[in-house]
């Protein structure tokens, strides 16, 4: 089987105040926590006019294609990412090995701040996920699949196509 | 790799759409896009040439009803499939938990089905998955157009393991077979999720 992610709830609001006292102390417009599949852990501050779900695909994709870069032109990893723009700024980050940190900032801001910002939230984030990775083998989820029945399964379709 | 958050109550499967070029796979997508409940589906975004060539990834959000309290959100992707877009496709490959064969069924397209699927073979080796174990069904496309291979012909050279298999025309307006492929992976993944857990 697959390995897959799991977020349980203590975690989710740790990633959450990490990433919200981030966008107080960067002074960022909005700040989301991705993982490199494309799936969006955390979107806080100025996020309301945002497609969260494309940002988070979108992200996680011009990621994997600069790391690929990065291999083909010799360097191990390009960890931080930066597109500038004329009003918003896109700062993207690696943390560990699966996530990815993406600050939107404007001239309230600068680049200076936020690489300083991000790098020690960056750390406090490495942390929960390692604490997540440890509860993760622990196989607090598997009650949840095995109830599933094979109606479920037909259920999901019903409404939808 | 699935996603399961316990805050949200959400669980998220990325199904990957795989096969040579201009077989249908961004047309199978479209399709979905068009004909899914607009309450159920997010935005499709294509990131194509102007050929109307997958330069990186199409990509389409659907939101499935709930199951045992968890929302269900699927994540559909298709990779580039022109032989020179190996780097990108491998790289979309990353996390799947399915995927899509869509062969192309006319004759002159039978060899680009073979290196299509010799190539999704070696990318999903690359990330350590092994095809008779991901969920994974394969779709005859494009059943309309004259000069098409036997289905018997296609399914002895793309579907040796005898995995659920469908023809489709997705071009056209009720789309025969497109969504019967996607349920057929859907199903897959979840089943497979819930014999790892029992």
């Amino acid at each position: 089987m697959n390995p897959r992610t799991v977020i349980f709830e203590e975690e989710q609001r740790r990633l959450q105040e990490v990433c919200t006292r981030l966008t107080r102390d960067s002074l960022a417009r909005a700040i989301f926590l991705i993982d490199k599949n494309g799936q969006i852990l955390v979107a806080v501050g100025e996020t309301a006019n945002i497609d969260t779900t494309s940002l988070a695909s979108l992200v996680a994709g011009t990621t994997a294609a600069t790391s690929s870069l990065a291999k083909l032109v010799g360097e191990e990893e390009f960890p931080v990412h930066f597109h500038e723009g004329k009003r918003d700024n896109l700062h993207i980050s690696l943390v560990g090995e699966d996530h990815i940190l993406t600050v939107i900032f404007d001239e309230r801001s600068s680049l200076g701040l936020v690489r300083l910002r991000v790098k020690k939230a960056t750390e406090k984030l490495v942390e929960i996920f390692v604490a997540l990775a440890e509860r993760q083998g622990l196989g607090e989820e598997a009650d949840l699949f095995s109830e599933i029945t094979d109606e479920d399964i037909e259920n999901l379709f019903s409404d939808t196509f | 790799m699935s996603f399961i958050n316990y805050s949200s109550r959400e669980i998220i499967l990325k199904i990957v759409y795989y096969g040579p070029g201009l077989c249908g796979k961004t047309t199978n997508i479209k399709f979905i896009h068009t004909a899914t409940n607009p309450d159920a589906r997010g935005k499709l975004i294509s990131l194509e040439t102007k050929a109307e060539r997958t330069l990186f990834f199409d990509f389409l959000p659907l939101s499935l009803p709930a199951i045992r309290g968890f929302k269900t959100r699927l994540h559909l992707y298709t990779v580039p499939g022109q032989l020179f877009y190996s780097a990108s496709r491998k790289l979309i490959m990353k996390g799947a938990d399915g995927v899509i064969f869509v062969a192309d069924s006319q004759d002159a397209r039978f060899e680009a089905n073979l290196i299509a699927m010799d190539d999704l073979k070696e990318n999903l080796s690359a990330y350590g998955y092994d095809i008779e174990k991901i969920p994974f069904v394969v779709q005859y496309n494009k059943r309309d157009l004259p000069n098409v291979t036997d289905v018997e012909k296609l399914r002895e050279a793309l579907n040796p393991w005898g995995v659920p298999d469908f023809e489709a025309i997705a071009t056209e307006p009720d789309g025969p077979g497109v969504f019967d492929t996607l349920k057929a992976v859907v199903k897959m993944i979840i089943q497979q999720l819930r014999a790892g857990a029992r």
